[in-house]
């Protein structure tokens, strides 16, 4: 019987490819013999936008770059231009940022852990997930009034110190967390089939991940030893006690449990900060460019000018978000408005590695190597 | 002894006195084939207002349980806890535009919604629903029914060709792979059973599962064929198309596999056909392996409605769990679901059958 190679176009409008990306993908019957990625179709150019906002007008931008956890943008962000301006951030500011981050890291996995088990099916984990971020939510909202897109952090600290009853319900929802991980684990990790369809699926070399500019949780699922705020201590990370986690399978597996492991970790980290959090100011009192206006109440506003001009010079910063190594590359002329700006984001250059993983393999497979590469497509196309 | 639906009407009719003068009247224009027609058609009305019901309480039930695993509410706003969410359901996909893609095969497209649904209503002629619940007790009720659900990937491998569409041509290949692989090792373990009963009638399979043992357990074929009835239940929910075995519509893979392109009622149609073959394989599980209709007698309540509930009670337990299957694991890969169907199933259910061939032959079951 004669048979024929078709190219199959997977989205960019399909339930799985969160959001709109096209697979372009050659198919013989079910097997996948060649696959091309088509990117741009979220493609809003946000990095020419910053080159005509105010430093601090950028900030709301970032928030819409990686929507899953918009606290690490924030931060790779101002961290980033507090480099190029060298301001010393109050230690305080520095412990609430590490707090949003990691409970930000903790929503990015249980949004993981839930898309991911409903690309292969099962539509039960994404609605605790949610159930579970739905607290956590609750807690950014105390924090910033926002629940996605928070532009909390500011050049120089945070907008405003924690809130009345912030820390117990911190607590409240670590406790919670706890078992609920082990609740999900029991639903997930013994599972036969989830098993059969994730082991030695999706293997990428430790070699070729980092070939591909793999990094994060991707990267550590494939043995390589890698977190920057292990490798090139930020913020107080350096004071914290915590382990990267490594998975040696370099398969879809190994890639889920990393990041199950890191929710536990995240966990330990805001235990700790919530009993070593220092009393002090949560923004930078130092005067920067312009005089701060007077006889303005104690905000972030009085103390950082909204006109801010850092000194010529460029800089590139980068941290350990959630799904990977986050840098911002910004040059400074002396204005107002940052020269340019480029954003380094984790999802793109974790998507890069796709085609090398799944070919060969079939549609089912593609769908869970490409859950477990954990992309969010506002991350890819920026 | 009635043996059927449509003698137990009779005999209602009789009981009442209706039938004698009606009959008369018949056969004074020499046209008593007419009555019995009649007495048919209103049967086969009953079955089918009975299987449409069930259908839209499975869809109801359905969003039910998968709400109560996940810790929510499901429908809750349209009458009492959301009982009448299919019938709003069922009214938004009549008012939906009928969308015909421009390239299908048009009339095998139409065509296919339909044909689907046939063999999902056929398949519950020979079900007994109760003593003498039953439109017709055939000899060959076992055959009748594999061979009457092995028509489904007929339709499905219309509605897929003739949508002119990649995802459900795909789907439409992948639900007749799967189609074939288990419906093998679905009528093997069946076959178990009938060497147990000598028989492919369904009434006669069920009488010999009535009685007990020890006067405590019920003599019920999940007991005397434990692995054909394990066997019998992941090829079912094959066969079925549920999860963990939905290839056919997988729809984080496929977008909705052999119905992507259907909307309105179209689409319906097949949404009904896939519950009211989940009432009927449940059905035929409860038949072969969980005593059917069979239950202790109870004074003074005719043993039409006892078994009526029984069997009810048990297919709904069967139903139960399928739902409950589909919101706790993931979905299996397709070759992983044939490698499991050819390689593990079959050599099992020839294993089963000539295990029960030795114990039938020796006499000791």
């Amino acid at each position: 019987m004669e048979t024929d190679e078709f190219i199959l176009n997977m989205g960019p409008v399909h339930p799985s490819t969160h959001g709109v990306l096209r697979f372009k993908l050659r198919m013989d019957g079910e097997i996948i013999k060649d696959c091309q990625v088509v990117l741009g179709y979220l493609h809003r150019g946000t990095e020419k936008l910053a080159e005509m906002k105010t430093y601090l007008q950028f900030i709301p931008y970032t928030d819409r770059l990686d929507y899953i956890s918009a606290m690490p943008n924030n931060y790779a962000y101002v961290k980033a231009v507090e480099e190029l301006a060298g301001t010393e951030v109050p230690l305080r500011a520095e412990y609430i940022r590490v707090l949003a981050m990691e409970l930000n890291r903790i929503v990015n996995h249980l949004v993981f852990m839930g898309s991911l088990l409903l690309d292969l099916g099962a539509s039960t984990m994404i609605m605790y997930g949610f159930r579970e971020r739905e607290k956590a939510l609750q807690l950014f909202e105390m924090l910033c009034g926002a629940r996605m897109t928070f532009s909390y952090f500011r050049i120089g600290g945070v907008r405003e110190d924690l809130p009345e009853g912030f820390i117990p319900k911190l607590n409240e929802f670590m406790n919670d967390m706890e078992k609920r991980i082990t609740d999900y684990e029991d639903l997930i990790n013994g599972n036969e089939i989830f098993l059969m369809r994730m082991k030695n699926i999706g293997v990428i070399s430790a070699e070729e991940a980092i070939n591909y500019g793999m990094t994060g949780p991707s990267l550590r699922g494939s043995g390589v030893n890698y977190d920057i705020r292990k490798m090139e201590p930020y913020s107080i990370y350096p004071d914290l006690d915590f382990k990267a986690c490594v998975y040696p399978e370099c398969d879809s597996y190994a890639r889920y449990m990393v990041r199950v492991d890191e929710m536990r970790e995240s966990l330990h980290i805001l235990r700790q900060i919530v009993d070593t959090i220092p009393e002090s100011n949560v923004i930078a009192t130092q005067k920067y460019g312009v005089a701060p206006m007077t006889g303005m109440p104690y905000t972030a506003q009085t103390y950082f000018p909204r006109i801010f001009t850092p000194p010529a010079g460029e800089v590139y910063s980068r941290i350990e978000a959630p799904k990977g190594e986050l840098g911002f590359y910004v040059v400074s002329d002396g204005t107002t408005k940052p020269y340019r700006v480029k954003i380094r984001s984790p999802s793109f250059c974790n998507l890069t590695a796709i085609p090398k993983m799944v070919v060969g393999l079939k549609i089912p497979d593609l769908i869970a190597a490409f859950g477990t590469i954990d992309v969010v497509l506002g991350d890819v196309d920026r | 002894m009635i043996a059927n639906a449509y003698e137990l009407i009779v005999y209602i009719l009789t009981m009442t006195g209706i039938y004698e003068p009606t009959y008369a009247l018949f056969q004074s224009f020499g046209a008593e084939y007419l009555l019995r027609v009649i007495i048919v058609f209103f049967e086969i009305g009953i079955l089918f207002v009975f299987v449409l019901l069930t259908v839209m309480f499975l869809t109801w039930m359905e969003r039910k349980v998968v709400a109560m695993v996940q810790s929510r509410y499901g429908p809750m706003v349209t009458g009492p806890r959301g009982l009448f969410q299919p019938v709003m359901d069922g009214v938004k996909l009549i008012g939906k535009e009928d969308i015909i893609p421009e390239k299908a095969d048009r009339w095998i497209f139409t065509l296919a919604p339909f044909i689907v649904f046939v063999p999902a209503l056929l398949v519950f002629i020979p079900l007994p629903f109760g003593e003498s619940l039953i439109i017709s007790d055939l000899r060959v009720g076992l055959l009748y029914i594999i061979a009457i659900s092995a028509l489904s990937p007929v339709a499905i491998l219309l509605a897929g060709w003739a949508s002119n569409n990649k995802y459900a041509l795909l789907g439409a290949m992948r639900a007749v792979a799967q189609d074939i692989s288990y419906t093998i090792p679905l009528a093997l373990s069946a076959i178990a059973v009938v060497m147990l009963t000598g028989s492919l009638s369904t009434v006669d399979i069920v009488n010999a599962q009535s009685g007990t043992w020890f006067g405590i357990i019920p003599k019920w074929f999940i007991l005397l064929q434990p692995l054909g009835f394990v066997l019998f239940l992941i090829a079912s929910i094959a066969e079925m198309g549920r999860i963990p075995f939905d290839f056919q519509e997988s729809e984080q893979e496929l977008v909705a596999g052999f119905f992507t392109e259907y909307s309105g009622m179209k689409f319906a149609m097949f949404f009904l056909a896939e519950y009211a073959h989940l009432f009927a394989v449940s059905g035929i599980i409860v038949t072969l392996f969980l005593g059917g209709w069979s239950g202790p007698v109870l004074p003074f309540i005719p043993v039409q409605i006892t078994s009526l509930v029984y069997f009810l009670i048990k297919t709904y337990v069967v139903i139960f769990f399928a739902m409950w299957l589909r919101d706790t694991v993931p979905r299996v890969r397709i070759d992983q679901l044939l490698n499991l169907g050819w390689k593990i199933m079959i050599p099992l259910a020839l294993l089963n059958l000539l295990v029960t061939g030795f114990l039938v032959t020796a006499g000791v079951i």
